[in-house]
């Protein structure tokens, strides 16, 4: 119909028309890989790590006095904790998840063989480690008082290898048992084996890992026995400050000569954990808006500037008997041209610059659907921009044609 | 002449007053996104020790058994006990030095202190040398204190204003847990950056607060952290024997020849090793200078190259976005423009008028960018990270944000003022 008109109208601006495609298709290249990462730093974010994270709260002691067993320090350290008021449970443990404190061991389902192996985070704790995380086990049965050994942390963690019972994450388990028969069966953190007795639905790792591997955690009946600990207390979430407060207070009474630090609650310890990814989502995201803004500027301000250089044709064209609606669909059909061709360019630009962030940065492949979204918005955008200045357009009085500039 | 450009340009910015804002806004945003991502990228990317830098250097050695052995992979990056001390007292480089990270608990003598724990170094004596390191008072340890494990310890000025007031405390001692060391130095302030000696311990991480001889601190069995990497199960008790990857091994080699010659001996060890039983693997051995090391352990955070790809993406879109719009509207005023050619403008005072008008928004641009750069600097340093307190604007980057501004106003200006020059006048006046 009136394309015609259109392109040979919008030939005679070739190099605006150009530059604004081209910002069109740089606008719709990043975009959509801005939004990818948005997407994906989100989900990351929002994994649920498998603790009941309002009612935990952790505390970490260092113990200063060489001669004194840590062991036993922990297990009166804990008693104490338990007789607060509100404390339904406490544990002494060597890691939880987003605290950084990572060990992993690689796990073998085979004796001295690297098949199947998956590596894995370990934790280890003293009995009641599962039920004062808030651990959901959904199969098997925690461990039994008598599975429970010292870590050995004075000979590296020798511990591990002498173990004989291990719970796993439903991750790790289908990891190393593709087939979903994981528990009963014998994995070989060393040449000794340890048999799958539960497993659970999550458990995060300390530390950051390889998208895929972040739910690959191992616990163990391994009791720790470092000067160093982490307190894990469960309470109801209106009292964790009150009993991290009492808990300082009781540890420092017990044994003043300690160092107590980083009383929180695993709330906390998970902003922390994620602070940086929350920056990065908030300047993506201001990035994105930006980019749409100054893009719907360019195009608001073209439409502005051709309605001023054109009222005299519009003029012409209304006393000749076009609508308002024609003129208004001429400025808004060119504008869906020139956005159209832009798109074209986009989404090739941002299968190109996915590849480039694939390779130099570990970034996923760009979902297809984002490309017809990514279009989408800059369809509506771009619509939305010049509806301004064509409605102005639409306005030109015909009476402009008879009237000499 | 240029002042009646400039009023021109005025007049003409006045005509269309909030499109001009815009264009001004998105120019500033552009250049503050980029100078604010650029200056971090840069300070991260420093290069700790300049002048010294390229005689420093990390021996790689391949000690690992067959078990996940991939042909041409990298060896490990550090270096296990035995390997350690042999290449240490082969002295074969200008200066070498073994050490490990730590954390010890300081017992203060003063009654109102409470104990507390720092971050430590336990090293061999060439570390303060090599590192130029800065010395307030007193001096480092010798080789025969590494020898005799003397109790002997270095502390930061930081932890001797807290321990000793700031005064000299030289001769003191330092009670680590039950053992006391004498001091015998204090560190001026000292924070290189990257943490390039040991990065295990974060890359961007200040000094550790004290230090003690590697030898010393595994007598005393003060405690160590950082990266460790063992193989073929845990059957050793004693990490001095454990078939384990701990220790940081760096050496300075004054000259490009020294370096190859140091590479050979490298070689050659491994195969002796081999020829010995220790290393089953292929002599697998590497040498890298200081930046080399940096950029091998890919420091600089990768999210801060991403903010810096994304800063520039966004300041080209804005240019472009100048460009496209400054166009139009000198194209607009093709008529405005006839005339003056008509009454006699050439084609340069026209192309000088409309470049004025054009630059004159990508200045405004550059200024607010600035503006704009030291406010997101700011913001950068209030973050929690560990490079944080780093992001200032130095001499360079101030210099840089100048010319990205100038360049980005000409570049802005150039195109849409030459396009407005190639009109026809007859042509322009006609169609009127």
């Amino acid at each position: 119909m009136i394309l015609r008109p259109i392109l040979s109208s919008l030939t005679r601006h070739k190099l605006t028309v150009m530059l604004l495609m081209l910002q069109v298709a740089l606008t719709c290249g990043i975009v959509c890989n801005v939004a990818f990462m948005i997407e994906e730093r989100i989900a990351r974010m929002s994994a649920p790590s498998g603790v009941a994270e309002d009612e935990v709260v952790l505390i970490d002691s260092v113990q200063v006095d060489p001669h004194t067993n840590p062991q036993m320090r922990h297990l009166e350290d804990v008693a104490a904790l338990r007789a607060i008021p509100g404390v339904r449970s406490a544990v002494a443990v060597d890691a939880v998840p987003f605290n950084g404190s990572d060990w992993t061991s690689s796990l073998n389902t085979q004796p001295d063989s690297d098949a199947n192996a998956a590596s894995a985070s370990v934790y280890n704790g003293t009995p009641g480690e599962l039920q004062t995380l808030g651990l959901n086990l959904i199969a098997g049965r925690d461990f039994l008082p008598g599975e429970y050994l010292p870590l050995d942390s004075a000979h590296d963690g020798a511990g591990l290898g002498k173990v004989s019972t291990v719970i796993v994450t439903r991750a790790l388990a289908d990891k190393l048992f593709p087939a979903g028969n994981a528990l009963g069966k014998s994995v070989y953190p060393f040449s000794q084996p340890a048999r799958i007795v539960g497993i659970v639905d999550h458990l995060s790792r300390p530390g950051p890992h390889d998208a895929g591997a972040e739910d690959y955690s191992a616990l163990f009946p391994l009791l720790p026995d470092t000067a160093e600990v982490t307190y894990v207390m469960r309470t109801a979430a209106r009292n964790r400050k009150h009993v991290l407060e009492i808990a300082k207070a009781t540890l420092t009474r017990l044994d003043g000569n300690r160092i107590v630090r980083q009383p929180s609650t695993f709330a906390q310890l998970r902003a922390d954990y994620f602070h940086r990814d929350r920056t990065m989502v908030g300047l993506l995201l201001a990035a994105a808006v930006a980019l749409a803004f100054v893009t719907a500027v360019a195009i608001a301000g073209l439409a502005h500037f051709w309605v001023g250089q054109r009222r005299r044709t519009i003029g012409i064209r209304r006393a000749i008997g076009a609508t308002r609606g024609d003129i208004l669909r001429y400025f808004q059909t060119e504008n869906f041209l020139i956005v159209s061709g832009g798109v074209v360019l986009g989404l090739l630009l941002a299968m190109m610059l996915n590849l480039i962030l694939m390779q130099q940065y570990e970034v996923p492949r760009l979902p297809v659907y984002y490309l017809p979204i990514g279009a989408a918005v800059l369809w509506l955008l771009g619509q939305l921009a010049v509806l301004g200045p064509a409605l102005r357009a639409a306005a030109v009085p015909p009476v402009v044609a008879t009237r000499s500039m | 002449m240029f002042t009646y450009y400039l009023e021109l340009a005025l007049r003409s910015f006045k005509r269309n007053k909030a499109l001009t804002a815009l264009m001004v806004l998105a120019i500033a945003l552009g250049i503050g996104a980029s100078m604010t991502t650029l200056t971090v990228l840069h300070v991260l990317s420093g290069d700790p020790l300049p002048g010294k830098s390229q005689t420093l250097f990390v021996p790689q050695l391949d000690p690992q058994n067959m078990e996940n052995y991939r042909a041409g992979g990298e060896p490990p990056d550090q270096v296990t006990w035995i390997d350690g001390m042999n290449l240490l007292r082969s002295k074969r480089a200008d200066h070498q030095v073994l050490m490990t990270a730590g954390t010890v608990a300081v017992q203060p003598s003063q009654s109102n202190l409470d104990p507390f724990y720092v971050d430590a170094r336990y090293t061999t004596a060439d570390f303060f040398g090599m590192f130029d390191v800065p010395l307030l008072f007193g001096h480092g340890w010798s080789a025969i204190d590494d020898d005799n494990k003397a109790r002997v310890a270095v502390i930061t000025r930081s932890l001797n204003d807290k321990l000793f007031g700031g005064k000299d405390s030289t001769g003191q001692m330092l009670q680590l847990g039950d053992s006391g060391l004498r001091i015998v130095g204090v560190l001026d302030r000292w924070r290189p950056n990257p943490h390039f000696y040991d990065l295990a311990t974060g890359s961007y991480a200040e000094s550790e607060d004290v230090f003690v001889p590697l030898t010393t601190a595994r007598d005393l069995k003060l405690g160590r952290n950082g990266s460790m990497d063992c193989w073929g199960g845990h059957t050793e008790d004693h990490l001095e024997t454990a078939p384990c990857t701990w220790l940081q091994l760096w050496v300075q080699l004054d000259s490009s020849d020294k370096a190859a010659t140091y590479k050979q001996y490298l070689k050659h060890y491994s195969q002796e090793q081999m020829t010995l039983g220790r290393f089953v693997r292929p002599s697998n051995v590497r040498l890298r200078d200081l930046m080399g090391w940096l950029d091998y352990q890919s420091v600089v955070p990768s999210d801060v190259q991403l903010q810096t790809w994304l800063a520039f993406g966004f300041l080209l879109v804005c240019l472009v976005n100048t460009v496209g719009l400054m166009l139009a509207k000198f194209m607009r005023r093709a008529g405005e423009l006839g005339v003056r050619r008509a009454l006699g403008a050439s084609k340069r005072s026209l192309f000088a008028q409309l470049l004025v008008e054009s630059a004159v928004i990508g200045l405004g641009g550059g200024i607010g960018g600035l503006v704009l750069a030291f406010f997101g600097l700011w913001e950068v340093r209030q973050r929690p990270s560990s490079y944080a307190t780093l992001a200032h604007l130095d001499m360079s980057m101030l210099l840089t944000t100048f010319l990205l501004a100038l360049g980005a106003s000409i570049v802005a200006g150039l195109l849409p003022a030459w396009r407005a020059c190639q009109i026809t006048p007859a042509l322009q006046l006609k169609s009127n």
